[in-house]
Formats: C-alpha cells, structure tokens, sequence
C-alpha cells in the first residue's frame, strides 16, 4: 500500500477490495452534488409529479435564468465578495506590518505583547460572539460592511504567520539597508515585503475562503436582507424546503452560488490545499 | 523568542540598530488595535456579562454565578453538552479513519489518485450553507437521493433528521462528507516526509505490505494522527451551522449542540447574560483541547 507501488489496480484480492472502497467513497462524494445539478435543471412540476425524472431527460435551463432574473443572489454575491474581499486586503496589510513589526524591530514590551498576540490564537470565535455583539450595537456598526469586516480583521493568524515569515528572511538582507540609512517602512516596503509573496498567498487565500464561508457572524450582525452575505441569504431561502414547490430553483440557486469557489478551487486548488493545511497545523 | 532578543544584543555592541524605540511601536500598532477592540476587549466583556442579568444594550444587575446555577439546572443546556460530546465521538473517528485510509490509497503519482485527491477535498471549499442543503435535499424523505437508493433495493430509506434515534448521525454523515479533505491532506503530507530508503530497505528484507504498513508507516504518521484528532475535536466541537439549518436543533433537542444553545439563548430569547455564560463554559471546553494542540505542535517544533 505504500507509494512505490505503482497502481492502485494491482494484482491481488486486497487490491481489488481497497480500490472498490474508494470508488464506493468517490461516489459518495460526487453523488449528492451531482443530483443537485441534476434537480436544479429540472422543471419544477415534472420533479414534483414524479421524483425519479430527475434521472433523464428532459432538461431545462430555466431554473438558472429565473435565479438570474428575480433573485437576490446577486447582490449577496456581491455582499459576500466586499466583505471576504475587504477582509482579505486589510488582513494582509495588518498582519504584514505587525509581522514586520514583532519580527525585526525592537520597542518597549515587544515581548510580553506577542505572547498575548500568540495567547489570542487559543480564543474561539464563540466565546467573544455575544460581547461582540453588543459592542456593534453600541457603535451602530450591526448591517454595515465594516461591522462585517472588522471581527475577522481581529484574529491572531495573520500576525502569527507573517512573524513566522519574517524571521525566516536572513537579517543581512534588510541590515545592509538600514546601515545605509534607509528608512524602516522602506526596508519594510522596498527590500523584505517582496519576499513574502508566498506567505501572503497563504494568508490570502486562507482568510478569502473563510470570510466567504463564514456563516455565524453574518447571521446575527446583517439582519437586513439586503445586507446578507451569500451563506445567509442562500440559508434564509432554504427554510421549509420540504414544502417548497420549486426544488428545482432552490438547487438552482444553490449551484449557482457553490460553483465560483468550486471552480477557483479547480483551478488554484495546490494553493488552496497548501493554505488550508499550513493553517490547520500552523 | 529567547533567540532574536540575544542576536540583537550581541549586534548592539556595534551599530544599536536593534534598540528598542517607541516609533517601531507603530508597525504593530494598528492590528495591536484591533486586536484590543474586537478581541481581546469582547473575551473579558462576555465574562463580565456572564456574571449579570444583561440584556442587548447593557451588562444590567450583578448577580454573581446565578447564569451558571441557571445553566446547570437547565436540562436542554445539559442536553446540549451530551449532544455536543456525541457529535464529536461520531465525526472524529470517522473523520480520522476515513482520511487515513484515503490518504494510504491515494498517496502515488498516478493521474487518477490526483483526481481522487481533488474530488475528496472539494467539498471542503464549500459553505456550510451549501453543504446542508445538498444533504437535506439528498435525506428528503420519499423524493431524496436517499430514499431512491433504497428504493432501487426494495428498502425504505432511513428517515435521517426526523427520526430522534438517528438525526445526529444524519448531521454527522453531511459534516463528515463536508471535511473529510483536510484530514487527507494532512497524512498525505506526513506520508510524503518519510524517507524513501525505508521502504526499500523493508523491501529487501522481504517485508510484506502489511508489515511495512504496521511497523514502518503508521508509527511514522502517529504525531499527525494525533494533531488531526485534536484539530477535529476542537473544530467539532464548535457544531452549529449544519445543526441549525438542517434540523433546528429536533427533534426535541436532541441535535442540539452547545454553540446552537448559545444562539438561541443570546440571539433570540436575547438572554445575554445567560448565553455568555453558556459561552464561557464552551470556551473553558475548548481551551482543553486547543492547549493540546498547542503542547503537541511545540514538542514538534523542538524534535
């Protein structure tokens, strides 16, 4: 089973079994996102009078051009690109500098404040949530993009990372250019940021797809519908689907809404895979 | 950190470019802000509020640990508790199986593992919004994927989310489709930094697959499968989005998990204090886990 046997069609019974587990797993997977394709180019009343038709013809794009036409999804989408986006830019800006900051350069009390920065990682986002909360109302920031944006902009990740990142640059890099006089936020800029493109495609990336994905925040800080982000607006189309005469156009928008991420996955998905692993171990 | 504090000091002794100065504050400054303001500031406010009678606007009378006698004496809180436990007894071991066995399966420079690589850790991109509503409309009874499956056999599908007996293990199925791509990828990679010049060596000494699998492999890969029982248990315990929108928390309480007991305390019955202390208690939960994570990922940083 180990790498240097060359394929997974191998010769023996335990051979034969193992692959027919994957496969079985591989469809498991790919089943249930391929029948809500499959549903969401359905008519609604033919899926209504007789479930199995999902399986054949005929199919129709008119489930897609009504989501298109009458639904919100647009400007959750757009919602929900302000906000990761947003959070994405200002992470990377903040972290960078802070990085910089507790990686090279010396002030009164460095120390003790990573340590509490470190100390922030252990925090879960559930334990701050309320108090959170009520600190937005006070400050009217609840149906803003700002009040979106902030709470993610507060994890100690990025800061983490990018200090991480920074010491592993070889001090003679940015030494020889403070000898000569330059200015630290010119070392900063010109000499190490350069250096951290990889970095900051991790952090980049890591904190996009989160923001993106992030369900809980949203749902109690935009209460108003044109405020939702696309996780919250799609969830608050799908209550009571049990009842719903449109399956088709619920999975409509549904796909709809799943298939950007799906396919930047396709296409960056070694980077993707790299970032979400180098987080989770960090 | 011991180390650049000493490098500085010897460097100091020709050019004092490394010497502490206020203005280097600035670089830290605004992340140090926000950090005070949104995180910091919020972990010890949710504790005050979880010793008061608060409401939305303000943390109202003090009343000592009355939140927390009333938690423990709130039987769906202890409920939730249970609930949260037995989620994760589901997800975690099957979560770690599943993505070991894929990992050992598909760790070869083949085409087709590569797909496989790729399928199995696409649904990890998707929101929990989506994921719920694959699966709620897959588990719908007489119309779903499910129920045609086991019609197709002759059976009756099981009624995952309605039935109390076996709702949770509905959720659990859906999440661990949702993240079983991480846990892969983690021993695809800890299956990749073993050398090589083992397994050939075990090769020449006639070892069979299954011992080179038993005392060459898994002993290699036990600190990762550690670390991913522990991120799991800590990313577990914090069930909440697909509880919410797949069965609500029913049927009678029974996939209610302590993060959606939270929301529904603090965010619709609006009893702050209450839910901060229901909070606390979550996060005391958490720390556990989350400090052995920390110990674990330390030790591996020394070795």
């Amino acid at each position: 089973m180990a790498s240097h046997n060359a394929e997974i069609r191998g010769r023996s019974f335990g051979d034969r079994v193992l692959f027919g587990l994957v496969i079985l797993l591989a469809f498991a997977m790919a089943g249930p996102v391929l029948y809500v394709i499959a549903l969401s180019l359905k008519d609604n009343k033919e899926l209504m009078v007789d479930p199995h038709s999902v399986f054949h013809l005929p199919y129709t794009i008119k489930n897609y051009i009504d989501t298109v036409g009458t639904s919100n999804v647009f400007s959750w989408v757009l919602n929900s690109f302000i906000v990761a986006g947003g959070l994405t830019v200002l992470t990377l800006i903040l972290s960078s500098l802070a990085g910089y900051g507790f990686a090279r350069l010396n002030f009164p009390g460095r120390d003790v404040l990573f340590v509490i920065v470190l100390l922030g990682l252990a925090v879960p986002e559930q334990a701050v949530l309320i108090a959170r909360h009520q600190i937005f109302s006070w400050l009217g920031l609840h149906n803003t993009y700002p009040g979106l944006i902030l709470p993610g902009l507060s994890s100690a990740f990025g800061v983490f990372l990018m200090t991480q990142y920074f010491r592993a640059i070889p001090r003679e890099l940015d030494e020889a250019a403070i000898l000569d006089n330059a200015s630290r936020l010119r070392v900063f800029w010109k000499v190490l940021l350069p250096l951290t493109v990889p970095a900051q495609a991790t952090l980049g990336i890591f904190t996009f797809l989160g923001a993106w994905n992030d369900y809980f925040w949203p749902l109690i800080s935009a209460t108003r519908k044109e405020m939702f982000t696309l996780t919250v607006g799609i969830a608050s189309t799908q209550q009571n689907f049990a009842q719903s005469q449109g399956i088709g156009f619920l999975m409509a928008q549904a796909v709809f809404a799943g298939a950007p991420i799906l396919i930047i996955y396709l296409f960056f998905q070694k980077y993707i895979v790299t970032a979400v692993s180098g987080a989770a171990v960090r | 950190m011991a180390d650049p504090v000493n490098g500085n000091a010897r460097r100091a002794e020709s050019v004092d470019i490394y010497a502490p100065q206020w203005r280097n504050f600035l670089f830290v400054a605004p992340y140090l802000f926000i950090f005070a303001a949104f995180l910091v500031f919020p972990l010890f406010w949710g504790i005050w509020l979880s010793f008061h009678k608060a409401d939305t606007f303000s943390s109202g009378p003090f009343i000592g640990f009355g939140n927390y006698a009333r938690l423990f004496r709130d039987g769906i809180f202890l409920q939730s508790i249970w609930n949260t436990f037995y989620f994760v007894f589901l997800t975690v071991p099957a979560l770690a199986l599943i993505g070991l066995f894929l990992a050992l399966c598909l760790n070869r420079q083949t085409r087709s593992a590569a797909v496989l690589r790729t399928l199995f850790f696409s649904s990890s991109v998707l929101s929990v919004t989506i994921v719920t509503l694959i699966w709620r409309i897959v588990y719908i009874p007489d119309m779903g994927l499910l129920s045609m499956i086991y019609g197709f056999f002759g059976a009756k599908a099981p009624a995952f989310l309605s039935d109390p007996d076996i709702a949770m293990i509905g959720i659990a199925i859906a999440t661990i489709w949702w993240c079983i791509g991480l846990p892969m990828m983690l021993f695809l990679s800890a299956l990749q930094q073993i050398p090589q010049d083992i397994y050939e060596a075990a090769a020449l000494d006639n070892a069979n697959r299954w011992q080179t699998l038993r005392s060459i492999t898994l002993p290699s890969i036990k600190r990762t499968f550690v670390l991913v029982v522990i991120i799991q248990i800590v990313f577990q315990f914090q069930l909440f989005g697909q509880a919410w929108l797949m069965t609500k928390g029913g049927p009678n309480n029974l996939t209610k998990p302590i993060v959606l007991y939270i929301y529904n305390t603090a965010f619709q019955r609006w009893d702050i204090g209450l839910g901060a202390a229901a909070s606390e208690i979550l996060f005391l939960l958490i720390l556990v886990a989350a400090m052995a994570q920390f110990l674990l990922t330390r030790r591996k940083a020394d070795a």
